[in-house]
């Protein structure tokens, strides 16, 4: 445990710099930017899983070995994002019946879906 | 506000359960007074965290609740097989198949195989107690508070009657007004915490506190199903938590999650029940596997074929199963291409249970059964589930579905799957590790009579409702009038009769084995065929389970043993053994949280937020707590292994 | 079990009851993610469905939001030098860091009940809409978490104080430390999905 004696911690400092840095591109591509909203989605989506990664591996121990708990913190992390994809792509794919995700559409379209999915519903 | 607001007025059939409920509780009162048993019930079972008698009473509870939730059924077949009688109303109908379906199950399947698991787990892999005894005592509480405040709806307050599926708009406030839905949703909810506290309580147990020398490839299959199922528990609890919660927001607070203005999406309730609810199904029939695998292997005196094949396929069941949900709403419109995509991963699922299939067949192959109870059981849920699992493959083929959909096919599907699976691996679960856990036998004789009435009446009340799905009977149905579907369900009914009859037997047998039964003297109960480390404990099992556990480099170690003559105790190797003290705080806690929720049921908030103070301050009280537990001493342990070896 | 006490290495792993209960946590972060994401999966299909409540666009703001999402990093930041200076074997430096800890925690719920109070006045609550009830819901499921952490930290540093550091308080200690960690991870994630695409779209 050599770098458990050091003063100040270095691999923590390095990941809250990562992480302030990625915040604020994020936060710049999405308000400052003029990229495609689409990029943008994709880009601070892939951001934010590399913050998670920083908390995880940088801050939370997830693989040392000391602990004797083997491969199940990160077996646990890994099932657990894996199936949280599962979860909201799932409910998106399953629920886009009728419904048009394209939310930057103009609003007066989207109205029209919804009431066109109400009407779906009754004539069930 | 008056008593007669809020209990359930107006039905003789209520009142006459009322009166008997009265009549049992004042019965219970007085003979726990009268033998003065208090005190014992309170050091003894409310008290304990020792897993094998909190295994117990989550079976006793189990019991009790298939004997409601078979009421129930009963109530119904009545009903189908005389329409015309008036016996039940719409309304009360409509109650009686939403509990039959929450009570079996949420309150009956999953806590039978969390008790059967609590007794056997530990022993399997030589540990003392599981990781978190305390939880343990907290799950077990939670399941019983919440299974209790589920019962009492239909004295007070009225059940629920949405469905045990609840699906919105039907199940929101606005067309369910009124507490009914909210014990549904209290109810589940309290007891589901206690599911995922279990979860992770076995699951560390099994990974962390094996005999050792045991890798996870040594354990017993039982052990596996239960690590696997626990692993699903865990990824799949959190969903029901969050379903329930949304809709007990939107029905007590007023959001509009499922709701027909504000434009809420009811059908998300039924995208959000299911990715629970499809787990859920695994979740009651890989145990059930797990006990047919073990018991299956013993009688027929091989080790279990393809045990990796076995395990490897639970796993990608597990897996699979978290992929097929929307196949149980294929007809709600989803389009072409997500009703194919989740139809053939429904197909998928196929494969693996086929291998285990074939595996069951492959160990029997050839050796020499011995035709005991849970053998019997074994035996028939293997032709029995197959029916079940082909109409599966039936049902999952999407543009067939709207055909079946909703219709008696469907009812005599999941009867087929949940009955021969999860009952029938309940009933040989129980009868197989009885005399570890009272110390005799259930009589034979008896047990073959419950087999047969059972398994007959079974195939008689469930066969003919594939042919009345077929002729369009739809399911949740309170009139049938008919004719041509009148003659298969007065046979379905009477079928049923003989389910019924079959448990009674079975009931009587628990009374009969007790009065008579010879008692048991060495702990290897089936003539000398176990095969895994159970059976190398002594019965009555030592609450310490092992005085020095045993190095297992194999499956099933304990053959190896017996033929070396060796047993798992070693008395110069004996130390002090540190065990966990007994404790009220999760009986209290769990109670506070009853309150609570039975608070949040009739919207009384000064009750919920008193409850939910209550049950902070015990997590508090818990905080502060650093009980550390006490040593069994040496001289203790030697004591006791000597009486119980005969040495 | 207890005897079995390792001699090296962080305290909180010593012993098995504390390699066992730092395992049961990582258990039931797993289910923690899960449940966050049954959230967000709520979030992400009623997104849109605003009914005649004020849309997202109209009402987030990134100025408030950017401050919340600094105090929470930066107090998952020295959360993780409480831990290290609990290995180092400093009472003292873990009760500093961890109260500072607590102290940005307050400031994020400050902010957010200011927050919410805000969109409320705007004609946007729990009950406007579809829409509104599960961003109040996701965002007021981190918050109830971020509470619970507080009032549990505030009970692990009472114990501390009294009984110094041990294989038992190092395990909550060790243990809180992940679950606060984890609560900014399900943080970065609503701030990216939530706010930021909220404000996009």
């Amino acid at each position: 445990m050599a770098h458990s004696n050091k003063r100040v911690p270095m691999n923590h400092v390095i990941g809250f710099i990562l992480s302030l840095a990625m915040t604020l591109v994020a936060a710049w591509a999405a308000i400052g930017s003029d990229l495609p909203v689409r990029w943008v989605i994709i880009g601070i989506m892939i951001l934010a899983l590399l913050q998670a990664g920083v908390q995880l591996f940088m801050f939370m121990h997830v693989t040392e070995a000391e602990s004797g708990n083997g491969h199940v913190p990160w077996n646990m992390m890994f099932h657990g994002f894996a199936l949280a994809g599962i979860i909201v792509a799932g409910s998106l794919f399953t629920m886009s019946f009728g419904f048009d995700h394209n939310h930057g559409g103009d609003g007066g379209e989207q109205q029209h879906e919804q009431q066109h999915e109400q009407q779906d519903h009754s004539g069930h | 506000m008056h008593i007669t607001d809020i209990l359930v007025t107006g039905e003789p059939i209520i009142y006459g359960a009322m009166v008997s409920m009265a009549l049992v509780g004042i019965a219970l009162l007085f003979l726990l007074t009268y033998f003065k048993k208090w005190g014992w019930l309170w050091r003894e079972w409310l008290t304990t965290v020792d897993h094998k008698k909190i295994g117990v009473m989550y079976i006793l509870s189990a019991l009790l609740m298939l004997f409601r939730g078979g009421v129930d059924a009963m109530m119904m077949r009545v009903q189908l097989a005389f329409p015309d009688l008036g016996f039940l109303n719409s309304q009360h109908y409509n109650e009686i198949f939403t509990t039959h379906g929450t009570i079996m199950i949420i309150f009956m399947a999953m806590p039978f195989l969390i008790g059967l698991m609590n007794i056997i787990v530990p022993l399997q892999i030589g540990a003392r107690d599981f990781a978190f005894p305390y939880l343990n005592a907290l799950s077990f509480w939670s399941f019983f508070f919440g299974m209790a405040l589920f019962n009492i709806s239909f004295v007070i307050g009225g059940s629920p009657e949405a469905g045990w599926t609840s699906y919105t708009p039907l199940s929101g406030a606005a067309m369910s007004p009124g507490p009914g839905q909210n014990f549904y949703l209290m109810g589940l909810q309290l007891s589901g915490i206690g599911t995922l506290a279990t979860g992770i309580n076995l699951m560390v147990t099994i990974l962390k506190m094996r005999a050792p020398g045991m890798k996870l490839f040594h354990m017993p299959i039982f052990t596996w199903s239960t690590l696997v199922t626990c692993f699903i528990i865990v990824f799949a609890f959190p969903i029901l938590t969050v379903a329930l919660a949304l809709l007990t927001i939107d029905r007590i607070f007023g959001a509009q999650f499922f709701t027909l203005t504000g434009e809420g999406l009811p059908m998300m309730w039924a995208n959000l029940f299911w990715m629970w609810g499809h787990p859920e199904v695994y979740i009651v029939i890989l145990p059930a596997f797990g006990i047919f695998s073990e018991i299956i292997a013993t009688f027929a005196k091989k080790r279990l074929f393809g045990y990796h094949a076995m395990v490897w396929s639970m796993i990608i069941i597990a897996l699979l199963s978290f992929l097929v949900w929307v196949h149980h709403f294929f007809t709600m419109g989803a389009g072409a291409f997500v009703n194919s995509v989740f139809s053939i991963s429904t197909m998928l699922i196929a494969v693996p249970t086929g291998v285990k299939i074939f595996n069951w067949l492959a160990t029997l192959y050839k050796s020499k059964i011995e035709f005991t109870v849970p053998m019997l059981w074994s035996l028939a849920f293997i032709p029995s589930f197959i029916l079940g699992g082909v109409t599966g493959v039936m049902l999952g083929m999407a543009a067939a579905d709207y055909q079946f959909h909703n219709s008696y096919f469907l009812i005599a599907h999941f009867h087929y799957v949940l009955i021969a699976g999860t009952v029938f691996a309940c009933f040989a679960g129980l009868v197989f590790w009885y005399p570890k856990m009272f110390g005799h036998k259930m009589n034979e004789r008896l047990g073959k009579w419950a087999f047969w009435l059972f398994f007959f009446g079974f195939h008689v009340c469930f066969f003919p409702q594939y042919f009345l799905g077929l002729d369009g009977m739809p399911r949740r149905l309170f009139i049938t009038n008919v004719v041509e579907w009148l003659p298969l369900n007065v046979i379905s009914t009477v079928g049923a009769f003989g389910m019924g009859l079959g448990f009674i037997v079975f009931v009587y047998n628990v009374y009969y084995s007790f009065r008579y039964s010879e008692r048991e003297t060495t702990g290897d109960s089936w003539n000398g065929n176990g095969r895994t480390l159970e059976w190398a404990t002594t019965t009555p099992v030592p609450y310490y389970n092992f005085a020095t556990v045993p190095y297992v480099d194999e499956i099933d170690p304990y053959v190896r043993m017996k033929e070396e003559g060796k047993t798992t105790y070693e008395e110069s190797k004996v130390k002090p053994i540190h065990m966990p003290s007994y404790t009220g705080q999760p009986f209290i806690m769990m109670a506070f949280l009853g309150l609570a929720s039975f608070g949040l049921v009739f919207e009384w908030m000064y009750v919920a937020v008193f409850g939910l103070l209550g049950g902070i301050i015990m997590m508090i009280r818990r905080s502060f707590d650093y009980d550390d537990g006490y040593y069994v001493p040496v001289d203790e342990i030697k004591r006791t292994e000597k009486k119980a070896r005969g040495l | 079990m207890a005897a079995e006490e390792l001699k090296t290495g962080p305290l909180e792993y010593r012993t098995q009851e504390g390699q066992m209960g730092i395992m049961g946590f990582w258990i039931f972060l797993g289910a923690e993610v899960v449940l966050f994401s049954t959230l967000f999966a709520t979030y992400a299909v009623l997104f849109g469905r605003t009914a005649d409540a004020p849309l997202p666009s109209e009402l987030f703001e990134p100025g408030i939001v950017l401050v919340m999402t600094f105090l929470l990093l930066t107090s998952s930041f020295t959360c993780g030098l409480a831990i290290h200076e609990m290995r180092r074997g400093s009472v003292k430096g873990l009760t500093i860091w961890m109260a500072i800890t607590l102290a940005l925690g307050l400031g994020f719920l400050g902010f957010e009940i200011f927050e919410f109070v805000h969109y409320a006045h705007e004609g946007a609550t729990i009950q406007s809409s579809a829409f509104w009830s599960s961003f109040f819901i996701l965002a007021g499921t981190h918050g109830l978490h971020v509470t619970l952490g507080i009032g549990w930290a505030i009970l692990l540093l009472i114990q501390i104080k009294q009984r110094g550091l041990t294989n038992v308080t190092s395990r909550k200690f060790f243990i809180i430390s992940l679950y606060w960690h984890f609560l900014d991870v399900i943080w970065i994630f609503i701030f990216t999905s939530v706010y930021l695409i909220g404000m996009v779209i």
